[in-house]
């Protein structure tokens, strides 16, 4: 009954492709997941760059559901991820190597604190949410900074040894184990966010960000469905950090850093946000620049970083995602 | 005891009023634009390097290269806002982050470029250095100059906000831009001017905030919380708000650096999180 309310009220403001969409996977969305398998026979040089790619598209996909479905603006998303990867990272240190339940722990605890965070976040408008988001992330950072008994501080947490995935699979230097271990987790998550945003619950989150102060009238509460989104993308944030633990079996103090808020913000603008694949193609993109860039000059990829938002904001909304988006929609036009 | 905590406030007080000098153009822009200027620290470094360039390579004196700052950076203001901001007034505010943090990254990467990343030094002169010493407590005698700057400039400002016909225009463009084009006045003539002062005003804070706050590339991110908490702890668009916040603000950071130094800069974020969610509409309560 709700729903149908919602449906009506959704689909004049948005195009046809906003009404519940059937949950086929389409033959381009399958060769994108078959393409990494692909990479991992042709191309086994790549494999610990690919497995880092994974891994920032995990987080990436996380700041998609609040971002780009529930319309939170956050500059404090890394928090989660080191959360995740704190918690993994002592786990380990402390005796428990395993890697699964490490990634489900390291996933609760973050998605906790999420959950408390939320309530702050809901309160306030744009720039108090932004605030409060950035000053999580720093007082996180500072946290971390200070423990240093516990978390080792600038010289980061390492020492420790990750168990066999399965207790079969080791994580070689080779980095074969952690290529597939990341890409499945991140194609797990991937397609359970994919059903749930194509759920009503997805369509009531497209609500909230086209336009919070109608959802009320339509029986909807707001607060709940916040609280709910920035608990789930705080979780899965969570799993992206102890993954990179995992995978890397070293926490550097940077992963709670502000920078990498920003660039989880910048590449899932660029790959476009509110569309999933957005997230997982502008983390591609994003690192594979930033690997060939940065090796030439840090300053200068700081500087083609910022042009690139700059330009992104004021000629190619929508990213990547929203361009193929356009020109599918005008063939589409032409066919007819 | 006693003598320490005089001293600690002292210095909080011109700490606090150098954060507000920088932020009150940030305020004035949140207020009357709508816009989350992310790299609002951007200007008040260039005053800063304007400074540092002027006094080290050209040789003029400190006192003159505090106008020289304030006169480029509100240049270089008008200019943006000309070609750039004046685009984002009506983006989402997701936009106006991604924008300026764009531009923030841009601008640090220029610093860089051009003056190197170590921190630049100031050359004050002789009178400035040193401190006075009255009632057993020390005074920087650069921290009393610097808050006896910011009450002149305050004093001013205020006077032209209140008694003024400029005053008069951007006060009803931050109670309601429309009605307010409505009886005439020129709204856009107005953002410009007024974007430009409040750059103007944090280059001048960045000019004299070298010998306080430091200055290398990164002084844009390094001091943007600071920024953004004098403005949304003190509302959007006021003077004495912002100015209340600054200087409470400045004071709990010295205080925290000096009593429990191994805290570090843990006492403002914690601080931050406390007035944010006391206040999630600033101290005046004016939603921006």
């Amino acid at each position: 009954m709700m729903f149908a309310k919602l449906m009506a009220w959704v689909r004049p403001s948005v195009d046809s492709e906003v009404s519940l969409p059937h949950d086929r996977w389409s033959l381009v969305e399958v060769a994108f997941w078959v393409a990494p398998l692909a990479v991992y026979f042709l191309f086994p040089g790549y494999l610990v760059l690919g497995s880092q790619i994974f891994v920032t598209a995990l987080c990436a996909l996380s700041l998609d559901l609040i971002l780009g479905y529930a319309g939170i603006v956050s500059l404090g998303h890394a928090a989660f991820f080191g959360i995740g990867a704190y918690t993994a990272g002592l786990l380990a240190l402390h005796g428990w190597g395993e890697p699964l339940s490490g990634l489900l722990a390291s996933g609760v605890i973050a998605a906790a604190v999420g959950f408390l965070v939320s309530f702050l976040v809901v309160r306030g408008q744009d720039l108090a949410r932004l605030m409060v988001t950035l000053g999580v992330g720093l007082v996180l950072y500072e946290a971390a900074n200070q423990a240093a008994s516990i978390t080792g501080g600038v010289d980061g947490l390492g020492g420790f040894t990750v168990g066999k995935l399965f207790g079969v699979f080791h994580f070689g230097i080779d980095g074969r184990t952690a290529y597939l271990y990341s890409l499945i987790v991140l194609f797990l998550v991937f397609a359970l966010m994919r059903r749930m945003v194509n759920s009503p619950f997805g369509l009531a989150l497209r609500g909230l960000r086209e336009g919070a102060s109608r959802m009320p009238a339509l029986g909807v509460s707001v607060r709940s469905l916040q609280v709910t989104s920035f608990t789930l993308a705080a979780g899965i944030a969570g799993v992206a950090g102890a993954l990179l633990t995992q995978t890397t079996q070293f926490v550097g103090l940077d992963v709670l850093g502000f920078p990498r808020s920003a660039e989880l913000l910048i590449m899932l603008v660029f790959g476009g946000a509110g569309r999933l694949y957005g997230a997982v193609i502008g983390a591609t993109v994003f690192m594979v620049a930033q690997e060939i860039l940065s090796g030439v000059s840090h300053v200068y990829w700081q500087f083609w970083l910022g042009l690139m938002l700059v330009v992104i904001v004021l000629f190619a909304r929508g990213g990547i995602m929203g361009g193929v988006a356009r020109v599918r929609a005008h063939l589409a036009r032409r066919k007819q | 005891m006693l003598t320490d905590f005089i001293g600690v406030v002292f210095d909080g007080v011109a700490y606090g009023s150098l954060l507000f000098l920088i932020a009150i153009g940030l305020s004035v822009t949140m207020g009357l634009m709508n816009l989350i200027n992310l790299a609002h620290g951007a200007f008040a470094m260039t005053g800063g390097y304007v400074c540092v360039y002027a006094s080290l390579r050209l040789g003029v004196p400190f006192l003159l290269t505090l106008p020289l700052a304030f006169a480029a950076s509100a240049a270089i203001g008008v200019v943006y806002e000309r070609l750039l901001y004046r685009r984002l007034y009506k983006a989402s505010h997701l936009d106006q982050v991604l924008f300026t943090i764009g531009m923030t990254y841009m601008a640090i990467a220029v610093a860089t470029f051009l003056f190197g990343s170590g921190q630049q030094p100031v050359s004050l002169p002789h009178w400035l250095q040193g401190r006075w010493r009255a009632g057993g407590i020390d005074f920087g005698i650069y921290q009393v100059f610097l808050i006896a700057v910011v009450i002149f400039l305050t004093v001013g400002l205020e006077l032209l906000i209140q008694r003024t016909r400029f005053g008069a225009q951007v006060r009803a463009a931050v109670d309601n831009q429309d009605v307010a084009a409505g009886v005439g006045i020129h709204v856009n003539r107005l953002f410009t001017l007024v974007f430009a002062l409040g750059c103007g005003l944090a280059g001048l804070g960045g000019g004299l905030g070298i010998e306080v706050l430091g200055l290398d590339p990164t002084f844009p991110l390094k001091y943007l919380v600071y920024f953004l908490l004098v403005v949304t702890v003190g509302g959007a668009g006021t003077i004495n708000g912002p100015l209340v916040a600054a200087l409470v603000l400045g004071v709990f950071d010295v205080a925290g650096k000096y009593y429990v130094p191994q805290v570090g800069a843990f006492v403002i974020y914690a601080l931050m999180l406390i007035l944010l969610v006391i206040f999630p509409a600033g101290i005046r309560g004016k939603r921006g």
